[in-house]
């Protein structure tokens, strides 16, 4: 029984998912599980915030309150400090940033189809039940779109699907999916398995992923 | 010369008629024109339309903060890319005004700005890829445009945009302040008449011209955030204090040590 084996915890998936950036990367890092990416990254690479912040530095601590200011905050709401060399822009300027592929984008995923849809921003076929903001744009935009996510629903539900039945984000957006079970990356010829948690086979893995999976040639145990 | 500063945000609202299409910049609290919104509160027009990026409830005294959603009661509709917060159901604090003829446009961020943009540049709309395959392409004509799908999107022409901004000459010349400048520069080059509460008004000259970014052309009208007022450093000051004591907000605004 697969629910019994050990998954990957969030601050392991999040590492791993850092693990795809370097120095001089500009990164949008998304509400969730992603801004615990910020703890692992390389130095050198600038976060991204759509307010229009680009190169902010850490986050204000809970215990450090008045350090925060209204003006400086992330791109899941944070307060952040000014970091030198950053940007201020407004939001058109920071739009075209991300739809003009100067960014990566490492944002949750509630579904991932076989041919790279994303579902994230809603479980309803209702637009007042889940908030857009710029995950559009970042899905469509980005130069390279990372989902962090938990590879199955708490009902044990495939996260990995043949067809999303969200509603969508963005058709064929996704680049790379880093989940508590596995790093998959989506190519034409469909889901490529290249790394696997520990103590998971490949074929647990298909077990509980919906689209067949490809075994890449050189499948391995997810390094970080 | 004309003296684009007002003395009072009711002076500043006193001509927005019933059906007026007013772009508000919100963040949350972040860069929100709080006295103007309280001020349309007091002036009671009716059959508004907003066009916000984030319109979220309110979840606090009037008096701490107010927020565009203050505004619900006059609205006929909203614009918006961001509709509640998601932990809290999202946009279903609407629900209730949606049942009663409020009517409620889903937008993605990007989407928003570029349609301020292209009402300010009187464009008459543009085919755009974000949104294709999505619910937000129901009912928008399609185009193949070298072999990519766009979705057609309207322009937005407000009547007012209510911003906020960091200081403000006589001559309505603006900088901002970190993330304060948001979509207020496309908000204000998009309206017909563009009110900014500031946090300080300047003489004309202090303000380095390589430094302004909204030029007092887009701009008609100024009013300078009283002592302790709404959107005051000090009241700013107060309520970040008061999320920081809150354990539910301390997580969400702040990093753990």
């Amino acid at each position: 029984m697969q629910a019994t084996k050990e998954r990957l915890d969030r601050d392991t998936i999040a590492m791993r998912a850092a693990k795809e950036l370097k120095e001089g990367d500009c990164v949008n890092l998304g509400f969730g599980l992603p801004t615990l990416c910020a703890l692992y990254v390389p130095e050198g690479v600038r976060f991204h915030t759509e307010a229009g912040l680009l190169g902010y530095g850490r986050l204000v601590m809970s215990d450090e309150i008045d350090l925060a200011d209204w003006h400086y905050i992330d791109a899941s709401g944070r307060f952040c400090l000014p970091a030198p060399g950053m940007a201020v822009m407004d939001v058109l300027t920071s739009f075209a940033m991300i739809r003009g592929g100067r960014l990566i984008s490492i944002m949750g995923g509630l579904q991932v189809s076989e041919r790279g849809d994303l579902a994230n921003w809603n479980t309803q076929n209702n637009a007042l039940a889940g908030t857009i903001g710029g995950s559009m744009d970042l899905a469509v935009g980005a130069k390279r779109v990372i989902v962090t996510m938990e590879h199955n629903a708490k009902d044990g539900a495939y996260r990995l699907v043949k067809k999303c039945s969200y509603p969508l984000t963005a058709r064929e957006c996704v680049d790379l999916v880093i989940t508590d079970l596995a790093v998959i990356e989506v190519t034409s010829e469909g889901l490529v398995l290249k790394e696997t948690a520990p103590g998971w086979s490949p074929e647990e893995i298909q077990d509980v992923t919906e689209p067949r999976l490809v075994l890449s040639p050189d499948l391995r145990d997810i390094e970080l | 010369m004309l003296d684009k500063v007002v003395a009072s945000f009711d002076e500043a609202v006193a001509d927005v008629p019933d059906g007026a299409c007013i772009a508000i910049e919100s963040w949350g609290i972040p860069a929100t024109p709080q006295n103007l919104i309280a001020a349309l509160k007091r002036r009671g027009v009716r059959d508004l339309t907003i066009v916000t990026h984030t319109f979220i409830p309110m979840v606090w005294n009037e008096d701490d903060a107010a927020l565009p959603s203050l505004l619900l009661p006059q609205m006929k509709k909203l614009i918006s890319a961001i509709v509640g917060i998601q932990r809290l159901g999202a946009g279903a604090f609407l629900q209730e005004y949606v049942d009663r003829g409020l009517d409620v446009e889903i937008t993605s961020h990007g989407t928003l700005a570029s349609r301020l943009y292209a009402g300010a540049a009187s464009l008459g709309g543009f085919y755009n890829p974000v949104g294709v395959g999505t619910l937000l392409e129901v009912g928008k004509e399609k185009k193949v445009i070298d072999g990519k799908e766009y979705i057609f999107e309207k322009p937005i022409r407000p009547d007012y945009a209510f911003i906020s901004a960091h200081r403000a000459d006589r001559l309505g010349n603006l900088t901002y302040r970190g993330n304060f400048r948001s979509d207020s520069p496309m908000m204000a080059m998009a309206a017909r008449t563009t009110i900014a509460e500031v946090d300080h008004v300047v003489e004309v000259g202090e303000i380095d011209h390589e430094h302004v970014v909204t030029p007092g052309a887009f701009v008609d009208r100024v009013v300078q955030i009283p002592e302790g007022a709404l959107g005051s450093h000090e009241k700013q000051t107060a309520m970040i204090h008061m999320l920081g004591q809150l354990e539910s907000t301390r997580d969400l605004l702040f990093g753990k040590e």
